[in-house]
């Protein structure tokens, strides 16, 4: 990166860096709670927040940030425990992405200075597309969402971890849950900007997997997927800056998928070594 | 969408709707499609299996987006890739059950997606100015449905419909206690793999019609609608194919008739009569339980 970098491409590297901490740190949480499908949900959620906002002719981040944070705090008020049984996930999403498509048809037909491809762009992401101040915006939003999940990560891990002690400890574990759930419908609206409200779930899900394959600690897993989510946002954002042809959300969901795939044959090779070796003792 | 206008008499509408042929291969599609899917569903409800459900479904993005960049006939792309991402699940989450596999397996299909909608993307970028296509595949599209595309649904609806027939019985008993299933010798693992490329090759089906997105409208919510009502497998079954198909027609009379898409009307009457079974069963419940309550004096 050199400071004769063009703007567009700095504005993408500050926004994505926050966005992508964001993202590692609830994605870690998400997949340790086994609640990534909650996540896909607010992820398409997102989807009809912001073309609400367009058919309203609101700014879009508002509705981005209030419709998925509602429905977050609606599936965590739903479910037992600040967690929504997955039949009723379904069967609420399905609906707002209905209602998103009615969106998208009286956005599409009503507003005659519309562009066309907005839809498209909530779906996709558009990060080379973002202005210095939404780019500043999303950078101070990720920062938040990065100190509120650190805040509450201690009592957050043990409810995780283990509900019942927790609950019996006295951690508050159905308003932690719910407050979590929040947590990631900020991130899925912050992350819409960057790779789009369909492709944001391989920010949540890959790097958190990958660091949980790589270590069974809690707070060193945490920072490997934070990290991890971070320089996968770098490589992505240089290859797709390198090879225009690529998409840029494209290049960046390429790159955390390629880590992932690797560190997991890694572990099944190193489990499959390993188990070989131990066969001869025991047979 | 609109004909010569809406009226209140019901029967010259429908006339009037099924005089145009595409309509009425739409409405043929659609059944077929609306079963289908409910069956499929109700398997994957009954085995929690939403999750890969969905993930299934969006891979017909990247499959009718391949084929029509590569210049074959999209419903090779819907088939082939709907299925393949089956097989690559099942594979990747063949050990179920052990310390910690419900996080692995559900970040894995987090992963499997992003992957597929990802590549999908990138054939439409590759692709160039099929924009408005996009939104066809993405949210479905019930014009231009040609009859030999009718066939085709209705031929690859009856292979799956045959082989859910035949696994039927092991596969329900599979999904309800698999610990039981399998010390009866139940091929349990198998089942489970066969089970996700059936479901994948009926989503394929399915998104032909209403777009990858909008197919797991057609997967849960009439299955879900069906099993709060009765608890009878068989009649819970039939249930699900019968609410599946009046939502698909319902839809489609009323995206003809209105400048909405029909994605929006399908997902919305699927979810209202979701909302009316939570509604029925929780009434249920409580009259059940306070006669009982008042009668005997013994809790329920």
């Amino acid at each position: 990166m050199s400071i004769l970098a063009p703007p567009f491409l700095q504005h993408a590297f500050l926004a994505g860096t926050a966005i992508a901490a964001a993202c590692g740190l609830a994605g870690f949480f998400l997949v340790l709670r086994a609640q990534v499908f909650t996540g896909d949900a607010l992820s398409h959620v997102a989807f009809t927040g912001a073309l609400a906002a367009l058919a309203a002719g609101i700014d879009l981040r508002l509705g981005l940030f209030v419709t998925t944070i509602a429905v977050a705090v609606g599936l965590g008020v739903l479910g037992t425990r600040g967690r929504a049984d997955d039949v009723v996930i379904g069967n609420v999403f399905a609906w707002v992405l209905g209602i998103g498509v009615f969106f998208l048809t009286i956005y599409t037909t009503s507003r005659s200075s519309s562009n066309g491809t907005a839809g498209i762009s909530v779906l996709f992401g558009s990060i080379f597309g973002l202005s210095s101040g939404q780019a500043v915006t999303a950078a101070a939003i990720g920062a938040g969402i990065v100190v509120v999940v650190a805040a509450i990560s201690r009592p957050l891990l043990f409810a995780s971890l283990d509900e019942g002690v927790a609950a019996a400890r006295g951690v508050p574990v159905r308003a932690l849950g719910i407050g979590f759930l929040a947590a990631v419908g900020a991130t899925a609206a912050e992350a819409t900007q960057a790779v789009g409200a369909l492709l944001l779930l391989g920010l949540l899900a890959a790097p958190a997997a990958t660091a949980l394959l790589l270590t069974a600690r809690p707070y060193l897993g945490l920072a490997i997927s934070a990290c991890l989510a971070v320089a996968e946002m770098w490589a992505g954002l240089g290859l797709a800056f390198a090879a225009p042809a690529l998409p840029p959300s494209f290049a960046i969901i390429a790159v955390a998928a390629a880590a992932y795939l690797a560190v997991f044959a890694g572990s099944r090779l190193r489990r499959r070594t390993g188990s070989r070796a131990v066969a001869p003792a025991t047979s | 969408m609109t004909g010569a206008g809406f009226s209140w008499n019901l029967l010259t509408d429908i006339r009037e709707m099924w005089s145009f042929p595409f309509m009425v291969n739409a409405f043929r599609a659609g059944a077929i499609v609306a079963v289908v899917a409910g069956v499929m569903g109700w398997f994957m409800v009954l085995r929690r299996q939403s999750f890969a459900g969905h993930t299934l479904a969006l891979a017909a993005f990247p499959g009718a987006a391949g084929a029509t960049l590569i210049g074959i006939s999209a419903a090779y792309g819907y088939f082939g890739c709907c299925m393949a991402a089956a097989v690559v699940i099942a594979l990747a989450t063949r050990h179920r059950g052990s310390a910690g596999s419900r996080a692995t397996e559900s970040a894995l299909t987090g992963v499997v997606q992003a992957v597929t909608l990802a590549c999908g993307l990138l054939f439409v970028a590759l692709y160039r100015g099929f924009l408005n296509g996009t939104t066809a595949l993405l949210f479905g599209s019930f014009l231009g449905i040609t009859a030999g595309q009718v066939v085709l649904l209705a031929g690859a609806g009856l292979v799956v419909l045959a082989a859910a027939a035949v696994a039927g019985r092991p596969l329900l008993f599979a999904s309800v206690d698999p610990g039981v299933a399998r010390a009866q010798g139940i091929p349990v693992g198998a089942l489970s793999a066969g089970f996700l490329v059936l479901l994948g090759a009926a989503v394929a089906e399915t998104a032909q019609i209403t777009g990858a997105l909008l197919v797991f409208a057609l997967l849960v919510m009439p299955a879900a609608t069906a099993q709060r009502l009765t608890l009878r497998p068989l009649a819970s079954l039939v249930l699900t194919a019968v609410i599946g198909w009046l939502v698909t027609w319902a839809g489609l009379f009323a995206a003809f008739y209105s400048p909405y898409p029909i994605g929006f009307y399908v997902t919305s009457f699927a979810f209202a009569a979701y909302l009316a079974a939570q509604l029925a069963a929780a009434a249920r419940g409580r009259a059940r339980r306070s006669p009982a309550l008042a009668g005997a004096g013994v809790p329920a």
